[in-house]
């Protein structure tokens, strides 16, 4: 596996070869810096980490700036940890959008909108209850029965109802890249990912 | 609208908009689609006036063609930058008043017809 740290930079279309409009994302994926390799001998697992965006100095810790030097590079927003680097790459390297090619299917993992204290209707698809007439009302919206009677006499645990909503870590799978843009550091995948505009997105290959 | 995203969109659409003639609502067009059946592909012509056009500017901008076909009025929209257009070709340009010409589809025959527009030269000075 390989992959890359980005920012959604947002949506857009494009025609595809046969000739169909297909919604897409940009993300925008600058300059990625492996700022640690982690071996079997040192850390007992084999990982590349890759920084991106640049963060100011009186923002980073004297560690973390301990651990930038190291790697000869500027302090960075947002570190990763990739498993299994496809590519061989030494401290300091720098990676970029340039891994990926036209046609190939990328997981990319993001940060949802957060969406506040929300319903069962919203959170979870649940169709509500009943219909709009009959004399019904003030139900519409309710998730409903919870569960059974005497027995078990509680609502089991992880039964599904309102709460806050959204703000979690997503994963879409198998995205199509419809277009690398090395020259300006942008990415085009098909469909739509998760999170605001700006936000941080890892790309996984 | 982000500058990136702009950017993005000017160089996906850049070469075809290249490729695509000045038309307004009241010019009539010939549309040259290109048409699939199975593995086959052929060039399909769609010609009227161009009732109006939306979304100028944008990636999804598309136009609607109005004929009149074995009596029945017809309107087709098609997506401007859509790789399915072969080509366009305006025929004649029209004078008319407004952008969207919905009141054309209240008329027929004669009083649907539409000036065409003449080249003035413009005086000098």
């Amino acid at each position: 596996m390989s992959g890359i740290i980005g920012k959604k930079v947002g949506m857009t279309s494009m025609f595809d070869a046969e000739g169909r409009n297909l919604a897409c994302t940009v993300i925008e994926a600058s300059v990625n810096v492996v700022t640690q390799i982690k071996t079997i001998e040192s850390d007992g697992y084999v990982a590349v980490q890759l920084g991106f965006g640049e963060a100011k100095e009186k923002h980073t810790t004297k560690a973390l700036m301990g651990h930038f030097k190291k790697a000869g590079t500027t302090p960075k927003k947002k570190l990763v940890e990739f498993r299994e680097f496809n590519q061989s790459v030494s401290l300091g390297d720098t990676v970029d959008v340039s891994i990926f090619e036209d046609g190939d299917f990328v997981d990319v993992i993001g940060k949802s909108k957060g969406k506040g204290f929300q319903g069962v209707v919203k959170r979870y698809g649940f169709s509500g209850v009943g219909g709009q007439t009959h004399g019904q009302h003030n139900r519409a919206r309710h998730p409903g029965s919870i569960g059974a009677c005497s027995f078990p006499s509680r609502v089991f645990k992880g039964t599904r109802m309102a709460g806050r909503t959204g703000n979690d870590r997503v994963k879409v799978q198998n995205l199509r890249v419809l277009k690398v843009m090395p020259e300006h550091n942008l990415l085009i995948v098909s469909g739509s990912i998760p999170g605001a505009k700006n936000s941080i997105v890892i790309i996984e290959k | 609208m982000s500058e990136l995203i702009k950017l993005v969109e000017k160089e996906l659409t850049a070469e075809r908009r290249a490729g695509l003639p000045n038309f307004n609502a009241g010019d009539t067009i010939n549309v040259h689609v290109k048409i699939k059946e199975g593995t086959k592909e052929r060039i399909q012509q769609f010609q009227g006036v161009v009732v109006q056009r939306r979304n100028s500017g944008s990636v999804g901008e598309t136009f609607t063609v109005r004929k009149i076909s074995n009596g029945i009025g017809v309107e087709r929209i098609f997506p401007l930058l859509s790789p399915s257009i072969e080509k366009i070709d305006v025929v004649r340009k029209g004078v008319v008043r407004r952008a969207r010409l919905f009141y054309l589809r209240g008329l027929s025959g004669k009083a649907a017809r539409i000036k065409e527009k003449v080249h003035v030269a413009t005086p000098k000075n």
